[in-house]
Formats: C-alpha cells, sequence, structure tokens
C-alpha cells in the first residue's frame, strides 16, 4: 500500500509499505477514505519531537471503512464507517475508567521510554514517536486500528467525510480546551492561534456560553475565520495582545487563556522569541514557550489556562512566579478524545457545527508532502489540509 | 464592521499572483525556489560580469565598440556589482525583485550605451550588435524574474477571506450558549463561582 512516511527533517515521502494484518484479537484494518494533516504534525516534520524513525507512517487524523476484524472485537463488523480517535485507549485501566483516555496506561507500546521521559507513560498515539508507541498512522490506504472494539466511533449513514473527520481530533481537542475553562456567561476568553485547534475553541467557547472570544494570530484570513464566528481578533504584529486584552477586558485580564499554539511560538514578534529560538538552535530549550509566557502575564488572577498546544519537551524562563502569585490553573494534556465523541457528534447530526468550515485545501494522498510544506508555511490561504487516497 | 483589507476588490495584479500560487499549489514551493535560485544566478552574474567590467575594462571596451569610453565601462561594472550584492542580500522575494528591477535599469542603460556605438561604430572595434543581442537576452530574463517575483511577494502577502466560514447555522450571537441545554460540565474541569463563593461562608 501507499502512504505518506516520514523519513527525516522536512522530509516525508509517499512510499510504498508492507500492508497492514490483524496482530492481535481486538485489532481492526481500516480502510483509510479520509485523513488530515494536523499541526501537531508539523512539530514532527520540522524535527522538534523526538523519537521519530526513518519510515515512520504519519498520521493521526483519519476515517474509512472497515475491511477485517480480530475474533474478539465484538464492536466492529467490516463495512463499518469509523472514525478513528487519534489516542488509542484499552476501555479498561484505572485512567480509561475515569475518562483520561490520553493517558490509558496499557495501550504505549514502549511504556518504559515513555515512564524514563515523563515519570510514567501516557496512551499510545497513531504515527506520533516512538515515545507513544510507534503506531503506524493513518496517512496511509490501510491502517492497522490495536484494541479497536474501544475507540472507534461508528459514523451514520448521511454525514459527510468532511463533517465528522475531525471527530478524531481537533474538534474534541479545541472542544476539551474550552471545556477545561469551565466557561461562564461573563468570561472573557482569549485564545492565542487562529489554526484549525484555535477555530474549533473559538466555537466551542461561544456555543458554552462566552460573553467575549478574542482570538490572536498575526494572519489575516486565519483572522477572518476567526471573525466569522463572532471573535474579536488581535493581530499581534499589528499590536500589543497584553494591551488589547486589558483594553478589552476593563484592564483585569481576561479570565480563561486557551493556548493553541503550543512549542513553535512564531519567532520575531518579541525579544523572548529571538532568545528561544536561539536556546532552541544550541539544543538549549526544545520548545518555544512565548503563548505561555504571555497568557501567565495576562490572565485575570484565578483564572484558568487550557494547553491543548503540544509541547515536546523543556521550556525556560516561565514566570512562575505570576502563575503562583495569581493562583492561576492550568489544565493541558493530551485530548481524553472518546470523552466528547457522541456528544459532538449529536451535535453535528442536529446541525448545531458544520466542522467542514474549517477545510481550505483537499488533496489526494500522493500530494501529500507538497501539502505539508503549503501546510507549514502557510501559503496560499492554508489552514486545514485534508488528504484522500 | 468588515475589513476592508479584506473585502477589497482584487486587482488583476492580484488575480495573477494568486493565479500563480493556486494554479498548482501543490507545486508552488517548487516554484517560488526557482525563481529565487534564478535570481541568485542574476545577481552571480551580475557581479562577474562587474569584475570583468573593472579588471578588463579596456580589452571589453574593444569587444562591444566603446573604446574611448572606458570610464563609462568602469562605472558600470561598479553598478554590476553593486546589483549583484543586492540580489543575493535581499531576505524575500519582494526585496529581490527590487534588487532585480533595478538590473533591468542598468540593462536599459546598457542597451542605450551600445545602440550609441552601434549608430557611429568605430572602425577599429567590433561591432557592438552581438553585445546588444546579448544584453537583449539577459534583459528578457532579468524582466520575466523581477516580475514573477513581485507576483510571488504578492502571492505570499495576499489574503483569503474566510468571513464567511462561521460552521455554525445561526448568527454569533443566537449561536452563543447553544451547547448549554445538553453539555454537562465534568467533574474534573469545574472551577466554578459557586464554589469560591461558598468559600466565603
Amino acid at each position: 500500500m501507499k502512504a505518506l512516511c516520514w523519513q527525516g527533517k522536512h522530509d516525508i515521502r509517499y512510499e510504498t509499505v508492507p500492508d497492514p494484518q490483524i496482530e492481535e484479537p481486538r485489532d481492526a484494518i481500516v480502510k483509510m477514505t479520509c485523513c488530515a494533516i494536523c499541526g501537531s504534525d508539523l512539530h514532527l516534520f520540522d524535527g522538534f519531537m523526538p523519537g521519530m524513525e526513518k519510515g515512520d507512517v504519519m498520521g493521526h487524523e483519519f476515517m474509512g471503512e472497515v475491511v477485517e476484524v480480530g475474533r474478539d472485537n465484538k464492536k466492529l463488523k467490516v463495512g463499518d464507517r469509523v472514525v478513528v480517535p487519534f489516542t488509542i485507549c484499552c476501555g479498561e485501566c484505572e485512567q480509561c475508567r475515569l475518562g483520561n483516555f490520553s493517558v490509558c496506561e496499557r495501550t504505549n507500546r514502549n511504556k518504559e521510554i515513555a515512564d524514563k521521559v515523563f515519570g510514567h507513560t501516557t496512551a499510545g498515539l497513531f504515527g506520533y514517536t516512538h515515545l507513544t508507541g510507534g503506531y503506524a498512522g493513518g496517512q496511509a490506504e490501510y491502517i492497522r486500528v490495536p484494541y479497536a472494539d474501544v475507540a472507534p466511533v461508528k459514523i451514520p449513514d448521511g454525514l459527510s467525510d468532511e463533517k465528522v473527520l475531525f471527530l478524531g481530533d481537533i474538534f474534541p481537542t479545541g472542544w476539551q480546551a474550552a471545556a477545561q475553562c469551565d466557561i461562564q456567561p461573563t468570561d472573557t476568553v482569549a485564545i492565542w492561534g487562529a489554526g484549525p485547534v484555535g477555530q474549533f475553541a473559538a466555537r466551542s467557547a461561544l456555543l458554552l456560553g462566552a460573553k467575549e472570544v478574542v482570538v490572536i494570530d498575526r494572519l489575516p484570513d486565519r483572522l477572518s475565520m476567526a471573525k466569522a464566528c463572532g471573535a474579536l481578533t488581535i493581530n499581534f504584529d499589528k499590536e500589543s495582545v497584553v494591551e488589547r486584552l486589558n483594553e478589552l477586558t476593563g484592564g483585569k485580564g481576561p479570565q480563561k487563556c486557551i493556548d493553541a499554539v503550543g512549542m513553535e511560538s512564531h519567532v520575531g514578534s518579541t525579544i523572548d522569541t529571538f532568545y528561544d529560538r536561539a536556546k532552541q538552535t544550541v539544543m538549549a530549550e526544545s520548545d518555544r514557550p512565548h503563548v505561555l509566557r504571555e497568557m501567565i502575564y495576562v490572565c485575570r488572577p484565578a483564572g484558568v489556562l487550557s494547553i491543548p498546544g503540544v509541547y515536546g519537551g523543556l521550556v525556560d524562563k516561565i514566570p512562575f512566579g505570576a502563575l503562583m502569585n495569581k493562583g492561576l490553573t492550568v489544565k493541558t494534556g493530551q485530548t481524553h478524545v472518546n470523552r466528547w465523541t457522541d456528544d459532538l457528534l449529536a451535535r453535528i447530526q442536529k446541525g448545531q457545527i458544520d466542522p467542514s468550515f474549517v477545510i481550505t485545501h483537499t488533496e489526494s494522498l500522493s500530494n501529500g508532502p507538497e501539502m505539508y510544506k503549503t501546510f507549514r508555511d502557510k501559503q496560499d490561504g492554508c489552514i486545514k489540509v485534508v488528504l484522500k487516497p | 464592521m468588515a475589513n476592508p483589507e479584506l473585502t477589497r476588490e482584487p486587482s488583476q495584479f492580484d488575480e495573477k499572483a494568486k493565479a500563480l500560487v493556486r494554479k498548482a499549489s501543490s507545486s508552488s514551493a517548487r516554484r517560488i525556489s526557482a525563481t529565487r535560485k534564478l535570481a541568485r544566478g542574476l545577481g552571480w552574474f551580475s557581479i562577474g560580469l562587474g569584475l570583468a567590467e573593472l579588471l578588463a575594462t579596456r580589452r571589453l571596451a574593444q569587444m562591444v565598440g566603446l573604446r574611448g569610453r572606458e570610464p563609462l565601462l568602469f562605472a558600470y561594472g561598479l553598478r554590476e556589482i553593486a546589483s549583484g550584492v543586492a540580489i543575493l542580500a535581499s531576505p524575500g522575494p519582494k526585496a529581490q525583485s527590487v534588487a532585480v528591477w533595478s538590473r533591468v535599469g542598468g540593462d536599459a542603460l546598457d542597451l542605450a550605451t551600445l545602440g550609441t556605438a552601434a549608430s557611429g561604430p568605430n572602425p577599429r572595434d567590433a561591432s557592438p550588435v552581438a553585445a546588444i543581442v546579448a544584453v537583449a537576452g539577459v534583459t528578457a530574463l532579468d524582466v520575466a524574474c523581477a516580475r514573477t517575483l513581485a507576483l510571488e511577494a504578492q502571492a505570499a502577502d495576499a489574503t483569503t477571506d474566510y468571513s464567511d466560514r462561521a460552521g455554525m447555522p445561526s448568527p454569533p450571537d443566537q449561536m452563543r450558549g447553544a451547547a448549554l441545554d445538553t453539555f454537562v460540565q465534568p467533574r474534573d474541569m469545574r472551577v466554578s463561582p459557586e464554589v469560591r463563593e461558598g468559600a466565603l461562608h
């Protein structure tokens, strides 16, 4: 079969790889009908996440048709149409029973490595380094889905792939980012990053009743998409984020702040971003945490910082004094996708939201390597790329 | 209020710029790279030609029919080097386009100068016609390169308007809180004000 394979930094190739096989009785093989490039795939593309090996199949946002099931899989049958969440979960461990699916204790095949790096393991993820299990990803014609009797979401007829594909990652990720804020009707929610997760976080915050949603970015096309859902926007190339947020909140700062940027914040707007870039170059720091610093600084005391943006390792110069003295609550983590999928699927079905709004480019899987560059460079108004076999 | 930057009518130049990128978005990165490679090639060519005009002024003057006008040729050599350095030092397609346009200006000056030599040739010199043909060819390349770079620069700056991409069936004010009818805030994600107020009593 054909797949997009990681061959090194900035080197994704459309290659022939062996077809996947059923390995465990609960597995399923899914024929991919639609997949996407996620912003967090760019951290792998740009070489910022450790643990990739040459030939690894990329992709963790995908859906398709079940073409084979293991003998113990009672949930799926051949022909089912499924969206597969990016977090692999067993459904039986203590964390899964608590609904903390992204930190499932059993699905990371490389638990020993994760234990050493993170202290304790997190869940296995599709196509996202050997630190999270080294599972082949979904930017491929076929994919093996382990523990396929737990996470995959069956999709009813009548809903297009484009409407439901993002149930596997960015929609629940934006939703959880907003839910973690425990939004109140008086809240101003500030969201850094108008990429796909930021867009879903903005819509989620609105649907969950935020008084005001403010989205921060520098690209006018992305800001225009944020404005479409009624968000106020701040272009950080043109104005001070801190001054503008304080102005919008009577000098008190936003109650809730969401970091939908993560480890690769833009270099160039402030001095600290150059500092981070320099330290990153000499490997004295792995991530660029400008957004974290700004959120901690501007957030209203006793407020909430929600961090769906992906961080990979070590950050520097975090104003922890401000964080502690202001009594901020930090909520973060990979998304517990299956906590939200049933509810969000119902919302899509009743027309409360149509997630396909975010798709700006649809290409064939074979064009994937070029689309990684287009997405990374934000060319041609690119916000979300969908790939089809 | 709509941002005029996002809603203005696209000009013909805008359309060309967008077309340049969209025609085959999958190959846009390669094409941009190729144009910028060409610009760098022209930069190095400019420096090489300039050095030749500085170091072999007399011989070159004979070859192109400009005997007796060596100081002018020497000055043109300095100009060529300046253009070449400017092209190579330009950080992006916009600045590089300006630098390549400076080469086009120099080409015009070269053609005018060679034209005067052709109209009153020194019988002891070679004919400038070959030089005119060569400069005209390079000028065409310079113009094409400068125009493409300008289009690419505008394409890079061009914004797409997604202000119709709400993804929701009703205006934002009507969608505010629409999910609260069935949404239950998870217990482990509650930071409710009731808890804080309760702590005072």
